[in-house]
């Protein structure tokens, strides 16, 4: 089987690696480079726990060919805390008990990201909208709305610039 | 909205003062999900881990003719395929641990399959695309099997036998019984003098889990001759014994590591994927990892199984219930698992949160052709408290009552018998009716608003029916065990046996054999992991009536029974 070369920057590092003719950016981030944040859960894009930003782009790194992202910038979950610091969208996910089992949440985060990059003071019909694609089978997603809304806008723990 | 707590119901009968309740509180594994971090069983990585995939049954139903896997083994990558007989005790059922069950399901089917999905070989290979390719060349010649869908057609007498070791399709209860019986009073006579009797047939179909993450797990070989094996198992003690039983090892070779679960909901407990990791870790000398796909999470992955009810009321022109009859049958799917233990909770249940004098429940535990059934949150109660809610309703329409006002006329009040034969005590459904009336808006009586839980119970309500009716109806022979479910126990005493105070007799001593005489003749043979036949003396000769040994051994089942159900005192 071929390997490919392939370079892209994961989290602000550049990172080099060979990959599979059809191999897809999960596998890659968590076995070719040692991400282990975007989590496996159907590998049929139905599920969105494997959500990453692609140049600032939510994408379901099961259904993207790996080879794609060349030179490209891709963001997880991992990318997310500065050095000690969580992000803001993490600490009110902690605080607002928006995840249960966890294993949807770096999908969720990701998600949540990309809306907020975007659109920092969204409806919440557009919060709705932006995790439509991300399921949640145990925390419920009433707390997961309220968290990522209360990060936005005016409210006191106002979505920092990153 | 906030939640509202209302911790003045029962403010006096409590000594906690609830300070946690309505606080928010941090969890302490919360930092490790927000941050992804959190160490689920696939973020082990493993320097040349190997990938199983299973060659898995199309039919419902079929005959293993042939396993052709000479080109399988030609494929790329491909390290060892397993078969059933690879498998070193490749018989079990879940609870053989507590003592409950006949051992009726292989790890890697070599007979037969009995439903769509079941394993008949395991492939490793060095990337799971191989493995899936070579799964592909993987040639079974079936023979077809007529199969059974539908709980009720499953227990007529044409029905194809889906589980040797049941042939009537149902689980044998105390070695006795096709049922799990119920009996408290005496139906037929309370249903002659109630003012109507109203009937319901009531069903729910199987609920996959559906966990986010699929069940899985890795195992690899430590240094010291262990090995260990990383696990979304939900239940990582029984995963444990259950891999060293169908491994023949000693469990303390095995390093379980489990508990971040990625949503279980009880779909996690079968213990399935640990052995299979394991063994493929064994025979390669590699790291090993065998997870369900999603498509194998939702087809194969076993959910909580389909149950059929009927429900049969007495009841009197004032609402009261004076007698309810239930026969159920749960649908277990091809293999035992964990249904026959949800029927032995769920008949604790019966017959719902209500005080009625006499209740009477046949339920079964029936084989299909269908995905085995498991554990899903409240298993054994889910179902049948669906019927016996949507019939309280029907009641409430029949006698012409308010649906709240029936439940809190008939619901249980400390001190109240419960068709179980145990008291009631911090009930607390009356008040749940009132509160939930209250939010809704709900209009119910005077006195229905004044009812309590703690007033009322008790007295009369405490008494035990003057008479209950027997029976011997589902009674089946050949199934004689030492197990509270007729297990085969072969030569190894059972921990309870130890603390037996009935004087052993030579002729039970050790644990009496299974009259494998007059056992099904399809019966499986003796476990491999027995000790040599020599070792113990032959079994008492199979008997046709029930001699004192029987009785004692009767009696030996009924102390079992407690340690499970729950008998002892609370």
């Amino acid at each position: 089987m071929t390997k490919k070369p392939v370079q892209f920057q994961l989290n602000g590092d550049q990172k080099a690696t060979f990959v599979d003719d059809g191999q897809n950016l999960l596998d890659v981030l968590r076995r070719g480079v040692g991400d282990l944040t975007p989590k496996f859960g159907c590998a049929q894009g139905t599920c969105g726990t494997c959500t990453v930003l692609i140049d600032g782009q939510p994408h379901m790194s099961c259904l993207t060919l790996a080879e794609t992202v060349e030179g490209k910038s891709v963001t997880t979950t991992a990318g997310l805390e500065n050095g000690a610091e969580l992000h803001p969208l993490q600490k009110a996910f902690m605080e607002q008990f928006a995840a249960q089992c966890g294993y949807c949440t770096p999908g969720m985060l990701m998600a949540a990201k990309a809306l907020l990059d975007t659109n920092p003071n969204p409806t919440r019909e557009e919060v709705v909208e932006a995790i439509s694609g991300n399921i949640c089978r145990c925390t419920g997603y009433e707390a997961i709305i309220n968290a990522i809304l209360s990060v936005a806008g005016n409210s006191p723990q106002r979505y920092g610039v990153r | 909205m906030p939640v509202e707590f209302r911790k003045d119901i029962f403010s006096e009968e409590r000594d906690d003062n609830l300070n946690e309740i309505g606080q928010p509180t941090q969890r302490q594994d919360a930092l490790g999900h927000v941050t992804g971090r959190s160490p689920y069983y696939d973020d082990h990585l493993f320097d040349n881990l190997h990938h199983m995939r299973c060659k898995r049954s199309p039919h419902h139903h079929a005959r293993i003719r042939s396993i052709d896997i000479s080109a399988a083994e030609r494929m790329p990558g491909v390290r060892r395929i397993l078969l059933g007989k690879d498998v070193p005790n490749n018989l079990n059922t879940l609870l053989s641990l507590l003592d409950f069950g006949i051992d009726d399901e292989p790890l890697i089917a070599d007979k037969k399959v009995s439903y769509i999905g079941e394993p008949v070989a395991a492939v490793i290979a060095e990337t799971d695309r191989q493995a899936r390719d070579a799964v592909a060349k993987i040639r079974v010649d079936w023979e077809v099997l007529p199969h059974v869908l539908d709980v009720e057609e499953a227990v007529r007498s044409d029905a194809p036998t889906v589980n040797d070791v049941y042939p009537d399709n149902v689980f044998v209860y105390h070695g006795s019984y096709d049922h799990q019986k119920l009996r408290y009073g005496d139906v037929d006579a309370a249903f002659a003098q109630a003012d109507h009797v109203v009937e319901g047939r009531y069903q729910m179909s199987p609920i996959e889990q559906a966990p986010t993450e699929t069940c899985g797990a890795i195992a690899a070989p430590e240094t010291n001759d262990r090995f260990v094996c990383y696990t979304s198992t939900q239940a990582l003690f029984f995963s444990l014994g259950t891999a060293a039983k169908l491994l023949n090892v000693q469990s303390n070779r095995l390093h379980f590591i489990g508990g971040t679960v990625g949503g279980g909901f009880g779909g996690k407990v079968d213990s399935l994927h640990e052995p299979m990791a394991i063994l493929g870790c064994m025979v390669t000398g590699k790291p090993c990892k065998f997870m369900f796909d999603r498509e194998e999470e939702m087809q194969v992955g076993a959910p909580r199984g389909a149950e059929r009810w009927y429900v049969k009321d007495g009841v009197m022109n004032d609402g009261r219930i004076v007698a309810r009859k239930f026969t159920g049958y749960f649908d277990s799917g091809a293999y035992t698992r964990l249904s026959s233990y949800a029927i032995i909770k769920c008949v604790g249940h019966l017959p719902g949160p209500y005080t009625i004098p006499n209740v009477y429940a046949d339920v079964y535990c029936v084989f299909t052709n269908r995905t085995p059934a498991t554990a899903m949150r409240g298993f054994g109660i889910t179902g049948v408290d669906f019927a016996i809610e949507a019939h309280m309703d029907k009641v409430a329409e029949t006698v012409g009552i308010d649906p709240v006002e029936l439940r809190i006329l008939n619901a249980y009040r400390d001190g109240d018998m419960k068709a179980h034969r145990r008291l009631a005590k911090n009930t607390a459904l009356i008040e749940c009716c009132q509160v939930a009336a209250e939010k809704s808006g709900w209009r119910i009586s005077d006195q229905a608003r004044q009812a309590s839980s703690l007033r009322d119970g008790g007295g009369d309500r405490a008494q035990l029916p003057p008479h209950t009716v027997t029976d011997q109806n589902g009674r089946v022979e050949g199934f004689e065990g030492t197990g509270y479910a007729g297990g085969n126990k072969g030569g190894m005493p059972s921990p309870m046996e130890q603390y037996q105070t009935i004087p052993a007799t030579p002729a039970a001593q050790p644990a009496p054999q299974p009259s494998q005489t007059a056992a099904p003749a399809n019966r499986p043979a003796a476990q491999p992991s027995q000790p040599p036949a020599s070792s113990v003396p032959p079994p008492p000769p199979p008997a046709t009536s029930p001699d004192a040994d029987q009785l004692r051994d009767r009696t030996r089942h009924s102390r079992r029974f407690s340690s499970i159900s729950g008998l002892r005192r609370r």
